[in-house]
């Protein structure tokens, strides 16, 4: 049944579908942020703006590849590759729809938190080998900030995992055919509000963006890319919150369930998981940043604490119903 | 150099740690303008800033002494571009204390209705780009930088059919000013001030009950009242630092002493009270322009005829230094008039340059991003810090 070839075949395809997508997702938070700001966005490329992505893809192409003289050149360009792969590569494990995915491991959430965490790598190369204090400083930022935020993700992620008793995606979404985990009182709600913080922050963006902070590091640790290096970091970074809001989506949000036939499945986690996406949008394009100690007095004294007891009063109450699979 | 001195003021809590010298500018996003400061950075907290100005020197003083006194309001504009009126009127006050022109009431409530619109719309781009410099311009700072410049565009609208101009105005002449408003103006200002002011409502409401936006701005950037008048700042800083000390208040001039209005104080000299007293002066220069146009006196708007050529008006020989409170403090001109078209000499007291200086002694301690919205906080103009 799974050959090698198919597969192959099947990863080009998702590789495709998911660049195709992410490009996109950069057009919708364009256009979302410009009628946030009421301004219209992008509107001259193509109608209503809609080849804009492909302009830019194309320009940025086009670019000329500059490396600092004094970098470190292997890390220089090793970095955007480093940053992208896990990005990607965590689009692996999703199932879209019952059936319609690479490959639901039995493991998906553990191997999805796992590898979403290895961009820190990529991030921390680039700091550091474009020998720029701007972008070493961010670096610095960066790994502070993945590092504390990576735990209240986790334990947010785990709350559906202890409640439906599996860490497989697919299974946890099969789990939700009753009642979506948002809707459970108080532990499901506080878990996805929990899962939204942990992901604004974890993917670096505003108002917890002090990686990038444009106003005072430039534009962070990618200030020395440009080209098509730049469009592989920029490219990896829309990738991954896509991912993990596909991941919020598949956890709290039911996944592909939904009316209509079977074949709507993907369409509705897509759409879930744009819903997702623009809570997050919503949220960059409305706060100022805040510190960088600030942001980690959020974490350790604040959302770490609080997502630990909500996992363990969790796991007590499956516990004190009879184990796991309660819902 | 400016590392032993900041040293002496702020004592950091670990040491032989290995430094980082970090150049911020002139080149940078929130420079504002070209402003090169140069860091001294242990991990994230800054221990010491080295401030570097004069990228932006254009001989303006020099410049004063080779235009005559028609031509150099215009080029006084130039100075703050951002408060244009405020530069204009200090030069035009200036040569008319040395040579004692009479100006009428109506010119002197014109001039107090274009320095408080100018006030409103300078700081209205101040609340955008020090939201810009603390949110970001790919985050929540954009959102209120485009908002507030939006209703900036509505007041050089207000300017744009008062002058012709929208940026620098050359509105004041010596004697009065060169412009009356035009048929319809009145109303226009009217609508678009209870507009604004509605808008800074909003503001308020976006910012005050914002957790983040509190906490990157309370208890950041302390000025205390004795540095504030040492290093010599004025304007929103002072009062933010609990000196009710306003030149419109403290030494009247173009008739400000008719007008109702309250000098905004607030205690904690931190970026919250600088902010604080900006959000009200906001509505106290609203009120002063309503007052200005309800009580608008009739007669000529210059007592002088006009003039023929450029060096027609001449001052007596005399010297006099005349202060107005621009929206960043204290602008004053310095003018040494020889009996002929041209001052003799001529020297710019601006309010960002003075306000600047306090930026050395309240960075250090602070971390990296504070360094952004403190700068933002002082709110400096380098066309008027360099001239």
């Amino acid at each position: 049944m799974t050959s090698p070839l198919r597969d192959l075949v099947a990863a080009v395809v998702l590789l495709n579908a998911v660049i195709g997508l992410v490009t996109y997702v950069t057009l919708l938070e364009r256009k979302f942020a410009a009628r946030m700001q009421s301004r219209i966005g992008p509107y001259r490329v193509g109608p209503h703006g809609l080849l804009q992505p492909i302009a830019d893809a194309l320009k940025l192409m086009m670019k000329e590849d500059v490396v600092p003289a004094r970098s470190d050149r292997w890390v220089y360009n090793l970095a955007p590759l480093a940053f992208l792969l896990p990005c990607l590569l965590i689009f692996a494990t999703i199932p879209f729809a019952p059936g319609l995915g690479l490959a639901d491991l039995n493991i998906g959430v553990l191997f999805f938190l796992a590898v979403s965490a290895l961009e820190i790598v990529g991030l921390f190369m680039g700091g550091w080998g474009s020998n720029n204090k701007y972008a070493l400083l961010s670096a610095m930022r960066g790994v502070n900030q993945i590092i504390s935020y990576e735990l209240p993700f986790i334990f947010a992620a785990l709350v559906p995992v202890v409640l439906s008793g599996t860490l497989r995606l697919g299974g946890i979404v099969e789990a939700q055919r009753g009642l979506w985990f948002a809707a459970w009182p108080v532990v499901g709600q506080a878990a996805f509000l929990a899962y939204l913080v942990a992901m604004i922050a974890a993917e670096n963006r505003a108002p917890f963006d002090i990686l990038e902070a444009e106003s005072e590091l430039v534009a962070g640790f990618r200030v020395e890319y440009s080209g098509m290096k730049f469009a592989l970091i920029q490219l990896g970074e829309y990738a991954h919150v896509l991912a993990t809001s596909y991941l919020g989506a598949l956890l709290f949000l039911g996944g592909w369930l939904g009316p209509g036939p079977a074949w709507l499945g993907a369409v509705w986690f897509t759409g879930k998981a744009l819903v997702v996406f623009l809570l997050v949008t919503w949220v960059r394009w409305s706060f100022v940043r805040i510190r960088v100690d600030q942001i980690l007095a959020i974490s350790w004294k604040l959302l770490l604490p609080a997502t630990l007891a909500l996992l363990l009063a969790t796991a007590g109450w499956v516990a004190y119903r009879g184990g796991a699979g309660v819902a | 150099m400016a590392d032993l001195e900041a040293r002496r003021v702020i004592e950091l809590g670990y040491a032989g740690n290995e430094r980082l010298v970090m150049n911020m500018g002139p080149q940078h996003p929130s420079a504002h303008g070209v402003f090169r400061a140069i860091l001294t950075l242990e991990g994230e907290t800054v221990a010491a800033v080295d401030a570097v100005i004069g990228y932006l020197h254009r001989c303006h003083e020099k410049l004063g002494e080779t235009l005559t006194y028609v031509q150099y309001p215009s080029i006084a504009s130039k100075t703050d571009y951002v408060a244009a009126m405020t530069s204009e009127l200090a030069y035009v006050l200036a040569a008319e204390r040395i040579g004692r022109v009479e100006v009428p009431p109506r010119a002197r409530y014109l001039r107090v209705t274009a320095a408080e619109l100018q006030r409103v719309a300078s700081h209205c781009l101040w609340l955008g780009t020090w939201c810009m410099d603390m949110g970001g311009a790919l985050g929540g700072g954009a959102t209120l930088f485009l908002y507030a410049i939006r209703e900036r565009e509505m007041l050089l609208d207000l300017f744009e059919a008062l002058t012709g101009a929208r940026l620098l105005y050359g509105f004041h002449q010596v004697g009065g000013t060169r412009y009356d408003l035009p048929a319809g103006w009145a109303e226009q200002c009217r609508s678009t001030l209870a507009f604004v002011e509605k808008r800074i409502d909003e503001y308020e409401a976006m910012l005050e009950d914002n957790p983040f936006f509190l906490a990157r701005t309370q208890g950041v950037g302390v000025i205390s009242p004795e540095l504030a008048q040492e290093i010599g700042v004025s304007g929103p800083l002072i009062r933010g630092s609990g000196i009710a000390y306003d030149i419109r208040r403290a030494e009247p001039y173009s008739s400000y002493e008719d007008f109702e209005f309250r000098v905004p104080v607030e205690t904690a000299g931190d970026c919250w009270a600088r902010y604080r007293v900006r959000m009200v002066e906001f509505r106290e220069s609203i009120k002063i322009v309503r007052q200005a146009l309800d009580g608008l006196p009739a007669g000529p708007i210059s007592s002088r005829p006009g003039v023929k050529s450029v060096g027609q008006v001449r001052i007596p020989k005399g010297e006099a230094y005349a202060r107005v409170e621009g929206p960043r403090g204290e602008v004053g001109c310095y003018l040494i008039a020889d009996g002929g078209p041209k001052p003799y000499r001529m020297k710019w007291r601006g309010a960002s340059f003075s306000n600047l200086a306090v930026l050395p002694h309240i960075i250090p301690g602070h971390k990296v991003a504070d360094v952004v919205a403190i700068m933002g906080s002082v709110d400096p103009v380098f066309g008027e810090v360099d001239r």
